[in-house]
């Protein structure tokens, strides 16, 4: 570094402790050494985040926020603002990845238990960041003012109706009219754009300082901070940087290249990203076939309908988001990691991802009696899962956990169960078959003719 | 696990992907890149469509640029009367005389293949049938009791309903063409897939710039991640 730039260093030093913080959180924070494809998503989080609030600055630029003028406004970001197109799709690409991404970090988190003490108030920053999220995303979803924003949010927002007493005035109170409308538009572009982003960056905030205070779980879910070398670091750490910088930066560049190859080749996802009836102006006359939220709602929506009340409806969906609250209480097991759990954890996790998944499509559906049926036993597994965890955890049977880190990813022939020898037995297979080997074969020859031998 | 995932995924995929009963619209053959079949889509519209649909998202000179057209052969083509080129498509009849000739005001239809998708438009537009119970003789297919005259029929000439049983019940399941139209049935077929590729365009004009782009884009992205995964082999390199 030359003299002036290190001078300027030192005078910024002396007034704000810049290199400091620097050095504590990137070259002297100790991350666990074998995190695995799933811990990344915390760091694409932050990514998406990033592009939802630049793309969102622009596109607030040239959006208009009243009723009359909401849909052709977007319009015109898609055909008269230079790269508006790609500034809307980039944004509400976004958007569904922001879910697929937090959705993955949550599943990570149930998976090697990350949520558990020490953790459990990283975990709750978490879940607010999660249900601000959910906030964020079903006001945006108004904004373009089309026939499903219009009716998703009439659909949503007559729930706080089926409240007793209160409900109707409350429903009234957040539309700010009696029906949605202009009133309700312009609210809720000021917390889209204003408040709910504000208090999700000062979560962040809370979220990764408490990361920082406890340290990562890793995926053998056990703590590398008990057992430090002479100099009183982790053995089984690595410093963050440039370790897991660099490691971050080449995921995100995969991540960002599946990301534009959905801009720049299919922004609608088929339907699933930006909804069909989407497109048709919002007519508070003119109720659409099928209302349906966005495809990251559909688990909770489906919960919502598989009940044939009202108001337990209501109920039945916030209870859905209120028990992952409570996870850290409602596991009792101190092994972390399903690694080293037992089988009745693992095939429990599964059925509650299965009834999730279900769930979400089902959301996606029309009503019919089967549909409903299957809603319904989802639904069951889906709070199953926590009303049973505090039950089986206290009585777990669990393995041996190891004192010190191992495999990011366990070899396939170090896992037990006949599932695993299974796919053992056919990728054996599939490599001796004749097919595989004259693929082989073609691959060498290609290899080959490039280097010239 | 991971296989897990993969099959469930599947499960899921089919599931969205089954489509819903009833009677389903031919297959559209869309290509907005085919410049001279948007071209001449433009020119059917303007002489069917426009005179009660307008398209008031785009412009003429979007359309002229985009479509690589000189402002005479758009005069030729759709632009007409005293209509200034950098005015938005619309139509020249007022909503209050629409209201009085159809009862409702035809939609503009700037964004109908996104909303509908562009086979259905294709089915829709080819879906009319004789119905003398109806103002105009006419009914579709697609939307019962359509409030829309077949502004196409002196090219595609009379059709008959077809019927069938839906699920035991008789219903109508497709269209018997006449013979009796301007245009053969291919002719009229390859008509109407002109309209719809004009449509799709208009719906989204950026897509004649998004679609040429992604490859340049993921070309570099994944050159970019290529030297970032060397980065990170390279560090990475002193921890085995």
């Amino acid at each position: 570094m030359s003299d002036k730039a290190g001078s300027f260093r030192e005078w910024l030093d002396e007034r704000l402790p810049v290199t400091k913080f620097l050095e504590d959180q990137l070259l002297k924070y100790y991350a666990p050494k074998n995190f695995n494809f799933l811990y990344f998503f915390g760091s694409l989080a932050l990514l998406v985040l990033v592009n939802q609030i630049v793309t969102g600055i622009v596109l607030a630029m040239h959006y208009k926020p009243a009723a009359e003028l909401a849909f052709d406004s977007v319009e015109y970001i898609m055909r008269d603002v230079d790269w508006g197109w790609l500034l809307r799709y980039l944004h509400s690409t976004g958007a569904s990845l922001f879910f697929v991404v937090i959705y993955m970090h949550m599943f990570r988190a149930l998976f090697y238990g990350s949520f558990k003490k020490p953790r459990e108030l990283l975990w709750l920053f978490g879940m607010v960041i999660f249900v601000l999220l959910m906030a964020e995303a079903f006001m945006g979803y108004l904004l373009p003012w089309g026939q499903m924003s219009y009716w998703g949010a009439q659909v949503i927002i007559s729930l706080f109706g089926a409240i007793p007493v209160i409900g109707e005035d409350l429903a009234t109170w957040i539309k700010g009219d009696f029906v949605i409308a202009d009133a309700t538009l312009n609210r809720f572009f000021a917390f889209h754009v204003i408040a709910v982003p504000l208090a999700i960056l000062g979560l962040v905030v809370l979220h990764l300082a408490a990361l920082r205070t406890t340290g990562s779980n890793n995926p053998d879910g056990i703590e590398i901070k008990k057992n430090r070398d002479l100099m009183g670091i982790p053995k089984d750490g690595i410093p963050f940087h440039p370790y897991y910088t660099v490691k971050d930066l080449y995921v995100a560049g995969l991540f960002i290249t599946i990301f534009a190859w959905i801009v720049f080749y299919s922004p609608e996802m088929g339907g699933l990203f930006l909804e069909h009836p989407n497109f048709d102006p919002a007519d508070s006359m003119r109720t659409p076939e099928h209302i349906q939220p966005v495809w990251y709602f559909t688990p909770f929506y489906s919960i919502l309908r598989a009940i044939p009340s009202k108001l337990g409806g209501v109920m039945a969906m916030a209870a859905s988001i209120v028990v992952l609250f409570l996870l850290p209480w409602l596991d009792r097991c101190p092994v972390k990691s399903i690694r080293y759990r037992s089988p009745l954890f693992k095939i429990a996790l599964t059925a509650f991802v299965i009834s999730f998944l279900g769930l979400g499509v089902l959301g996606t559906k029309p009503v019919t009696e089967t549909y409903t049926l299957m809603a319904r036993f989802f639904s069951v597994i889906y709070f199953s899962f926590f009303l049973l965890l505090p039950i089986f955890s206290s009585v777990e049977i669990t393995k041996p956990v190891p004192e010190r880190l191992t495999e990011p990813v366990i070899p396939l022939s170090k896992r037990e169960g006949f599932q695993w020898r299974l796919i053992e037995e056919g990728i054996r297979a599939l490599q001796d078959s004749p097919q595989v080997e004259r693929v082989k074969d073609a691959i060498s020859k290609v290899r080959g003719k490039i280097t010239g031998r | 696990m991971k296989k897990v995932f993969a099959l469930l995924l599947l499960c899921t995929l089919s599931l969205v992907c089954r489509a819903e009963s009833g009677v389903k619209p031919q297959h559209a053959d869309v290509d907005v890149f085919d410049q001279l079949s948007v071209i001449r889509g433009a020119g059917y519209f303007a002489d069917y469509c426009l005179g009660c649909h307008g398209l008031k998202q785009i412009r003429y000179s979007r359309i002229a640029k985009d479509l690589r057209v000189s402002e005479s052969k758009l005069r030729e083509l759709i632009l007409f009367g005293d209509t200034k080129i950098h005015e938005p498509v619309k139509t020249a009849m007022s909503p209050k005389t629409a209201e009085v000739a159809f009862d409702v005001v035809p939609p503009d239809l700037s964004l109908i293949t996104r909303a509908r998708g562009a086979d259905w438009i294709y089915g829709y537009l080819k879906g009319f049938y004789d119905d003398p119970q109806r103002p105009f003789g006419v009914n579709n297919l697609f939307v019962h009791n359509v409030a829309m005259p077949n502004p196409l029929w002196p090219l595609q000439g009379p059709q008959k309903p077809v019927m069938g049983r839906i699920d035991g019940k008789l219903e109508i399941v497709g269209v018997e063409n006449s013979g009796h139209g301007a245009m053969t049935g291919a002719e009229f077929d390859k008509a109407v897939n002109d309209i719809v590729n004009f449509l799709v365009y208009v719906g989204e004009p950026s897509v004649l710039q998004r679609v040429p782009m992604g490859k340049f884009v993921i070309a570099f992205l994944l050159f970019l991640t290529y030297l970032f995964y060397l980065l990170k082999k390279e560090y990475w390199k002193d921890l085995d």
